[in-house]
């Protein structure tokens, strides 16, 4: 992969950096006058399956929110292949949180998954065929083409999910931000999901997930960045998934399974 | 008692009198629909509420300004125009005070909400004090004046309706957008509060509208009533704002012609009713989600559930007796049967009436005993399996309690995947049984009684 970055930017006249599909500098974000994240710098090379991880309250979603533009940052910047996020926003896929939408909102699977194109269809018009079709194809390709039809609450968690990954996919994006997409689903939708980010990967997408599950980091992720206010480490999983990392990232609240998944590290 | 006739011309706005009158409420009523549907599902209908009582200060200085003007204050748009402003400086302070402090929404629509109608009381006292108020009416936008609607009523009901259906048509799809996953609109670069201001603009625009025909107390009754009366008949937005806008023009439309043949009942009050009736129904009948449907769709899962809790209990109890390789399909006691769950007797009489009437089991009364039918074999066998799959999988990946396993198994190969179950097969010692491979149970079996 390196040998791939180093040819990629001898290519462009701009800095390496530049290039990188997410470049956070000196980043801080304050809710009611306490700091949420502090002094963030960050990139992230292209191609890569990124695992943001850390406890509750260490600023995952406040991270991916402020690279969106979707919470006002204190100070900082966040470049998007070199641009700012305004305008580099087609290249860029977003799942929220499933608990963030209401899910007996009076829509079906099909009307989710095309809202991922209203970015493209633009002011006033309508959704076209051409976009159905799009989205009937994102559907299929998580496994839901049989639940187009059905109103979102009368889907499963897990399919709600996939849903929400539907309508990322139906972006065409560059790069991906996910938050929490493996909370609370099945062992089909986890299969299901681990299947896509690898072929994401594969088509030459970034994709930044914020992740819970300390044991399936290093099996899912090559690359990971340990959050907790503050990037306490990044890089490729196997160099900074190490315990000495983790109990600087959790601190006292390393759990028994943080324990065992430094196991399955080490045992590699 | 008014006759056949008067009532029939009436409906038909074939009445010179009541025809304007009828006409705004039903237009009203189609405009109330439609923004009610928005309001309600982007969770402000309290925000409405707000809004309304806080036109009522706007009122009162609009007055007071066009007399120190020089008029006689009664210009409707002024009026209006006064409680409008009034209204969004309501919603302003509600969305401050949340903002800004602590104070959590319902608290900061309560405050706003009752101190901007108690300035309205306020402002309107002082005006009752001055020459030209007495006279001025103004109370009437508390309760509504239905009857008392003139042309100029009807040109600005005209107005907001067009704009209202007109904004819906043409941004249909950003409101769906942001009123679903405000913060996904966000991040495509949808102008989040450009929308909602619009939004909010539409509702400030159908209340004060009608201000005068049901009054500000009870058009928050007419923006949500028809909407939540929708909802529990379709799953698709288009068709429950349809819907929606319908009820609320039919609740305009029958309100205001009940509230003209008896002139002591305030036309407001009878739209609202009316609403609400149709809301009543809406609750108890609407197909989607009402309330008979819910019961229905619940009973019919105790059903399905009872079926396999008897077929399981029955494939256990001849798997229990069985003797060498294949399952042979003998009577089984009720008291055996019984014995199993903790079920009453009548819940498990009715349990197998209905296995029989599916020609599951046949009964024997004499004996009162009970024996699969070859199907009801193959059923079972079926219905276990699944059971144990599930149990296992539960068990080995999710760290639930063996006894605590139990959950309704239709749909194993769906949820797990074909992978999943034929790993969770080749962990149990299986054996073929009615065209089914059932595994062992996972966990000793518990013989009945």
């Amino acid at each position: 992969m390196n040998v791939v970055s180093k040819e990629l930017s001898s290519h462009s006249e701009s800095l390496p950096e530049l290039k990188s599909p997410l470049a956070i500098r000196d980043l801080t974000v304050a809710y009611h006058r306490k700091p949420v994240i502090w002094d963030i710098d960050l990139s992230i090379p292209e191609g890569k399956l990124v695992s943001i991880v850390g406890p509750n309250g260490a600023g995952k979603s406040t991270l991916i929110k402020a690279c969106l533009d979707l919470i006002p940052r204190s100070s900082g910047e966040v470049m998007i292949y070199g641009q700012s996020y305004e305008k580099e926003r087609k290249r860029v896929g977003y799942v929220p949180q499933r608990e963030s939408v209401d899910w007996d909102f009076p829509v079906s699977a099909l009307d989710v998954v095309a809202m991922g194109t209203y970015g493209q269809i633009g002011w006033f018009r309508r959704v076209s065929k051409r976009a159905k079709a799009l989205s009937m194809q994102a559907l299929e390709r998580v496994g839901l083409g049989d639940y187009a039809h059905r109103q979102i609450s009368q889907l499963s968690g897990g399919q709600q999910q996939r849903t929400f990954l539907a309508r990322a996919l139906v972006q065409d994006a560059d790069i991906y931000f996910m938050d929490e997409p493996f909370a609370a689903v099945d062992a089909a939708t986890e299969r299901a999901i681990v299947e896509l980010l690898k072929d994401l990967q594969k088509r030459g997408k970034t994709v930044l997930v914020v992740h819970h599950d300390l044991a399936t980091v290093p099996q899912y992720f090559d690359w990971t960045v340990l959050l907790n206010m503050r990037v306490v480490a990044a890089g490729p999983t196997e160099e900074v998934f190490t315990q000495e990392n983790l109990r600087r990232t959790y601190g006292g609240k390393l759990t028994l399974l943080t324990q065992a998944a430094n196991e399955v590290v080490q045992s590699r | 008692m008014p006759e056949l006739a008067d009532i029939w011309n009436v409906l038909f706005l074939r009445d010179y009198n009541t025809r304007l009158v009828v006409i705004c409420t039903i237009l009203l009523g189609c405009a109330c629909g439609l923004m009610g549907g928005f309001l309600l599902l982007r969770k402000r209908s309290l925000m409405g509420d707000t809004l309304s009582h806080a036109t009522l200060p706007g009122v009162g200085f609009a007055f007071m300004l066009a007399v120190a003007m020089g008029g006689d204050g009664k210009s409707l748009p002024m009026l209006l125009t006064g409680a409008a402003v009034t209204g969004v400086i309501g919603c302003w302070a509600v969305l401050f005070i949340r903002n800004q402090t602590r104070i959590k929404d319902d608290a900061a629509m309560g405050i706003v909400l009752s101190v901007f109608f108690g300035a309205g009381v306020a402002v309107l006292g002082m005006i009752q004090t001055m020459p030209e108020g007495s006279a001025a009416g103004l109370e009437s936008f508390i309760y509504g004046k239905t009857a008392s609607m003139v042309l100029s009523d009807f040109r600005i009901l005209v107005l907001v309706t067009i704009c209202v259906l007109s904004c819906s048509l043409l941004l249909f799809k950003e409101f769906r957008l942001l009123c679903f996953d405000e913060s996904f609109a966000a991040s495509l670069g949808w102008p989040v509060k450009v929308l909602d201001v619009i939004l909010l603009g539409l509702v400030t625009a159908v209340t004060v509208a009608g201000l005068q025909a049901v009054g500000l107390i009870l058009i928050i009754a007419f923006l949500i009533t028809p909407a939540a009366a929708a909802r529990f008949w379709t799953n698709q937005l288009d068709r429950m704002l349809l819907l929606s806008v319908l009820i609320g023009g039919a609740s305009g439309w029958f309100g205001a012609s009940l509230s003209a043949f008896y002139p002591r009942l305030p036309a407001g009050a009878v739209i609202v009713l009316v609403a609400a009736l149709c809301f009543l129904i809406s609750m108890l009948l609407g197909v989607e989600r009402g309330v008979l449907v819910r019961w229905l769709r619940q009973t019919q899962l105790q059903h399905r559930i009872g079926r396999q809790h008897l077929l399981r209990a029955l494939y256990e109890i001849l798997e229990a007796n069985r003797q060498g390789g294949e399952l042979a399909i003998v009577a089984v006691p009720f008291r055996q049967i019984r014995g199993r769950r903790t079920w009453s007797d009548r819940s498990l009489r009715d349990c197998i009436r209905r296995a029989y009437d599916d020609g599951l089991v046949e009964m024997q009364v004499k004996e009162d005993t009970i024996r699969l039918t070859e199907a009801g074999l193959a059923e079972a066998a079926h219905v276990t399996r699944n059971h144990r799959l599930w149990e296992l999988y539960l068990i080995e990946y999710a760290d639930v309690a063996t006894s605590r396993v139990d959950r309704d198994a239709d749909m194993v190969e769906h949820v797990l995947g074909e992978k999943m179950v034929a790993r969770l097969e080749s962990k149990l010692q299986t054996y073929r049984s009615a065209g089914t491979l059932v595994p062992a149970s996972p966990h000793p079996i518990v013989p009945g009684d």
